[in-house]
């Protein structure tokens, strides 16, 4: 999709373009310390209380299948999936690099009636195991839709649209 | 003949035994590509609507063997290996597509119609007069090797034996009714997704056929209820060992059990709780009280129904080492929007990152590395007795037995 820099006064409660995108940035790197700093029960809270939050594979997002590896579409189902990775799953100790590259915010922004600004983020993902190995374990691209919510932006969508369709082992740690 | 092409003999008579070897040993190997996944067995390649119309493909491997599914003009399957008969470059290169009467190497553009018939070699005669083809080169005496095809309730099955029995007597009738009570009826493609896994093809099928592992393991699975040892249930095994289906059936009297808590198993966790409970809001859509049936076909496919979850899954080996799991997810065609959403939610139970076979994705890699220097130690299968008998329990192995007893035949073991 093409960037679309609407007119700025047109965005409710965001603030002008320009101001937004600071936000954008400051919510994607927090975003990315929170899970790469293993403190995932803070990860929910970048999420709207109506949320939904789906990894997938762009061949699936381009065939319109709409089954994910992960999909929640509540606050309660992410805080769900780190309970569930705290207290019931068994996995190797692995942590995440992310490295999240320039957010563009997509058309339309500020003509959302609801005050939904798009935005697109790619990322890339590295894994570390606990034996020290590493490797490139995701990349892709967030599609964002994102909402103010008490004064702080917040993750309305968002959609991990994974470059590759194939997962080494096991996705454990959202990404 | 050097010392990896030599044939190790199993250790004893026992199905309770297996022998490590068996899952590093790169001549055994070849050897399972050879009198398994070629020999005379039903290999699931994909779903029959997955070719719905003619000239649409799909490509995909029966062992090691890249594959091409294709339909014709009649509506007729075909199956035939992705190897041009020239140089033996793969003939299809994407998963899937459509192509009007003929594929075309890449390489030489041979060609092939779609039964995988060579029909075309370009310059056959040469050019100006020179080169070509000797006249007397034949090409109905050159192709890809073909696969017969079969279908069962929307599954296209290949096979490369002559010797492979109709797929009914393959399976078994108990096998066919278990398929039979799941797809029942069109399904849709809801997400295709491939996991890669650092151990050997038998150590995820033999997980998949261990009713004993679920609940131990997918603490997930015992903590909500979904499925327990102590629930109703069993496992179907068909008579040739080879095929299974295992189920649960929630019985009342389980809600109230502590053997778990009296075993002191991990599994049980008094205080963990749902903060969106909506994910386990199944419903009996099949009318059976059957909460999970999870089915596997010799060698290499798996049927799975966990409550909503629909799924099929094809492990495709690649070397003895490593394999790939490819998922897809299913729904209805005819799902009403609340039925959708619900097997959305409840596909996070499954896959590469669910909740109840995440495990799964590295248990085979620690047995793979746990065992990597025990070839010839021996691991124990012995859960339920020594036979492979069908049993109104899940705390047995007997599937696992099974497994063996149809690999051990086939392998000449």
């Amino acid at each position: 999709m093409t960037p679309s820099p609407a007119p700025a006064a047109a965005v409710p409660s965001a603030g002008s373009v320009e101001s937004l995108l600071p936000r954008v940035w400051q919510l994607n790197a927090d975003y990315a310390r929170a899970i790469d700093d293993d403190r995932l029960e803070a990860w929910p809270d970048f999420f709207a209380a109506e949320c939904v939050y789906k990894v997938t594979s762009a061949d699936n997002h381009r065939r319109g299948l709409q089954a994910g590896l992960m999909y929640a579409d509540s606050q309660g189902m992410l805080r769900d999936r780190i309970a569930a990775l705290r207290q019931a799953n068994i996995y190797e100790r692995q942590a995440y690099r992310h490295v999240v590259g320039m957010p563009a915010l997509v058309g339309p922004v500020g003509t959302d009636p609801a005050g939904v600004v798009r935005a697109e983020v790619p990322f890339l993902v590295v894994r570390i195991m606990r034996d020290g190995r590493m490797d490139l374990f995701a990349t892709g691209r967030y599609l964002d839709a994102l909402v103010t919510e008490a004064g702080a932006l917040r993750f309305r969508e968002r959609i991990v649209v994974c470059d590759s369709s194939r997962i080494d082992t096991l996705l454990a740690i959202p990404l | 003949m050097s010392m990896l092409d030599t044939k190790r003999a199993w250790p004893g008579d026992t199905l309770t035994r297996v022998p490590y070897w068996v899952y590093e040993d790169e001549a055994n190997y070849r050897d399972e590509l050879r009198r398994i996944f070629e020999g005379p067995t039903w290999n699931y390649v994909c779903l029959e609507g997955d070719v719905a119309e003619p000239g649409a493909y799909r490509t995909t491997f029966v062992g090691e063997m890249p594959v091409i599914v294709t339909r014709d003009e009649a509506g007729a399957l075909h199956c035939f290996e992705n190897r041009c008969a020239h140089r033996g470059a793969l003939i299809a290169l994407d998963d899937d597509g459509r192509v009007k009467s003929s594929f075309q190497c890449i390489y030489h553009a041979w060609t092939y119609d779609l039964t995988g018939t060579l029909t075309g070699i370009a310059f056959e005669k040469g050019a100006n007069g020179r080169g070509g083809m000797p006249a007397a080169f034949c090409k109905a005496d050159h192709g890809p090797r073909k696969l017969r095809t079969t279908t069962l309730c929307g599954l296209v099955f290949a096979t490369l034996s002559d010797a492979t029995p109709p797929i009914e007597q393959y399976l078994g009738a108990e096998i066919v009714r278990r398929i039979q009570r799941v797809l029942g009826k069109p399904v849709e493609v809801l997400g295709r997704f491939t996991q890669t896994l650092p151990n050997n093809w038998k150590l995820y099928v033999e997980n998949v056929k261990d009713t004993y592992h679920a609940s131990l393991l997918h603490a997930f699975f015992g903590t909500f209820r979904i499925t327990r040892l102590t629930q109703g249930g069993g496992i179907a095994v068909s008579p040739d060992g080879g095929h299974h289906a295992s189920y649960t059936i929630d019985r009342a009297d389980d809600r109230t059990s502590t053997a778990y808590r009296d075993q002191g198993i991990r599994s049980e966790h008094e205080n963990y709780r749902l903060a969106d409970p909506s994910l386990l809001d199944g419903v009996d859509e099949i009318g059976d009280g059957v909460r999970l049936q999870i089915l596997t076909v010799f060698p290499a496919f798996v049927l799975q129904q966990i409550q909503n979850s629909l799924a099929v899954r094809q492990v495709v080996p690649k070397g003895p080492g490593s394999m790939e799991l490819h998922w897809t997810y299913l729904g209805f065609a005819d799902d009403a929007p609340e039925m959708r959403r619900r097997r959305l939610k409840q596909a996070n139970l499954v896959g590469p990152a669910g909740y109840v076979s995440m495990e799964d994705g590295c248990v085979g890699g620690f047995v793979q590395r746990g065992a990597a220097a025990a070839a010839d130690e021996l691991s124990v299968v012995n859960m339920g007795g020594e036979g492979t008998e069908s049993q109104e329990t899940r705390a047995t192995e007997a599937s696992v037995r099974g497994f063996w007893k149809a690999y051990r035949r086939l392998m000449g073991y």
